[in-house]
């Protein structure tokens, strides 16, 4: 096919139709508040495993996270968006740079109401070629032990290491987090269990992000955090929200040592105006179209794919 | 000599990984949610033909191979070497060894014209073209009548490589084979 035309077929762009319709008339029957923020910002995101683009003066958004927190923290209620959202670099069958996010809010809930809600929207909108999706809940650790045969809380870093060099048949100098992602991506994800939606939740603290930290049953110190996955494919990432202006600050700065970004003094302001408690949850929708329409590579679902943009 | 970085990793592109020429045939690109970025990557050995996986970290590059193609026509073999010409003008002879020529040897016909692969000028592999013509040297004969049913028989071709053919099949007749397969394809 020539690169003038669009790399989705026309009935794709009918199921996105369909998609955002669906998700649209489920958060307005719930008076979640649709909402839109600037995809250009002062202030970049701090999350060094995420590298923004520039434009101009200003930082093409890689969530609407910051900007949507500000609007909780001036006491506008449950609110959701779906939006564009742009990562330098990240291109394959299942990631265009330019790519599509479902981003919502729910204050007072806990991530565990969350992940009930996340559950339940999941299952109306695959609903059209996989009926009746059953859910199952793992703990990071419980799906480390079950699929990688790891105590991940407890064996030491030189264990971590071997078995992510071994993975990746290479030793790629990471931190311990970095080959807990090589086990995870090359190892625990491919083992779980097809056409269920899986939870996963209770992640090691070093990888807690801007989710909240607590002690899990063994007393172990976990991060609030949730990761949705599908076939194979990671869908949504979830928290119960960071509301603690201090720590929010400690964790910007320590990331921002390691990339020399500015951070956002708005969102920090904001935090310490004062954010209610909440739980929030970001979905890629391209990845869902994928699974609807059995397409193998994400080309086929975005009407123009990042060599033809 | 150019490096190219994980972002400009694609099929096709020849890399050195640990000091051995490789081609890379299928890249994944993984990212977790909130975590470090890979490419994985499988590839295959120019030298050994071995298929392999191996990850890289998102940023990381390497170093392209010096590895050249070239059209060439095969002459002759001395049984250490099985030499080829440039087909440029120049008449420029390579010699290629067994490891390099490896299972080409079935469809290796002199004055055919082969994709001769240089690593640092030496021969690494050669490649046969899609379709060789190759005369049939010994093959049963078949029975009348048996042509209906589409059986087949093995024949032993002029190089020496066996190939399944139609029963109508006699020896002595040029046929056409595709050496991706090593299926008989018709008569020449």
């Amino acid at each position: 096919m020539s690169t003038w035309s669009p790399s989705a077929p026309r009935t794709a762009l009918v199921a996105r139709q369909t998609l955002y319709r669906n998700i649209r008339e489920y958060f307005y029957a719930r008076s979640v508040l649709e909402v839109e923020t600037p995809l250009l910002s002062q202030a970049p995101v701090a999350d060094p495993n995420i590298t923004p683009m520039q434009a101009g003066q200003r930082w093409l958004h890689t969530s609407p996270e910051y900007a949507m927190k500000r609007m909780l923290c001036a006491g506008y209620g449950d609110i959701y968006q779906i939006c564009k959202v742009f990562r330098e670099g990240e291109a394959g069958k299942r990631h265009n740079p330019e790519f599509t996010m479902l981003e919502w809010y729910r204050m007072g809930w806990t991530h565990r109401q969350l992940m009930d809600e996340v559950a339940e929207l999941l299952q109306l909108l695959l609903a059209e070629r996989f009926n009746d999706l059953s859910t199952l809940h793992l703990t990071y650790a419980q799906a480390f032990q079950q699929f990688a045969q790891l105590d991940v809380h407890q064996c030491s870093d030189q264990i971590i290491a071997e078995r992510g060099q071994q993975l990746a048949n290479a030793d790629l100098d990471l931190d311990r987090d970095g080959w807990l992602d090589v086990i995870m991506s090359h190892q625990v994800e491919p083992a779980l269990p097809h056409n269920t939606l899986i939870f996963v939740d209770q992640f090691p603290a070093s990888q807690a992000a801007l989710a909240k930290l607590a002690t899990d049953t063994q007393g172990v110190l976990i991060a609030q955090r949730f990761e949705v996955f599908f076939n194979g494919m990671e869908l949504a990432n979830g928290y119960q929200e960071l509301t603690d202006a201090k720590q929010q600050l400690q964790r910007f700065q320590h990331e921002l040592q390691d990339t020399g970004r500015p951070h956002d003094a708005h969102l920090i302001a904001a935090l310490e105006h004062g954010l209610p408690d909440c739980a929030g949850v970001a979905l890629g929708l391209d990845r869902i179209l994928l699974h609807l329409l059995d397409a193998p590579n994400i080309a086929q679902v975005v009407s123009f794919d990042w060599q033809r943009a | 000599m150019a490096n190219y970085s994980s972002n400009e990793f694609k099929p096709g592109l020849r890399v050195m990984v640990d000091n051995e020429p490789c081609i890379m045939i299928d890249i994944e690109f993984v990212k977790p949610g909130k975590g470090q970025a890979f490419s994985r990557v499988k590839l295959r050995s120019i030298r050994t033909q071995r298929v392999w996986e191996r990850t890289f970290k998102s940023g990381e590059s390497l170093e392209s191979a010096d590895i050249v193609d070239r059209e060439m026509e095969y002459l002759y073999n001395d049984n250490e070497f099985w030499y080829f010409m440039a087909t440029d003008g120049s008449f420029e002879q390579l010699g290629a060894d067994s490891a390099a020529v490896g299972d080409t040897i079935k469809w290796l016909k002199e004055q055919v014209i082969y994709e001769v692969t240089l690593y640092n000028d030496a021969v690494v592999s050669v490649t046969a073209p899609n379709f060789v013509e190759l005369d049939v040297l010994e093959t049963d004969p078949g029975l009348k009548g048996d042509t209906a049913q589409g059986g087949t028989k093995p024949a032993t071709l002029s190089t020496g490589a066996v190939v399944r053919v139609p029963l109508f099949i006699v020896e002595g007749e040029k046929l056409k084979i595709d050496t991706r397969s090593g299926e008989y394809v018709s008569r020449a």
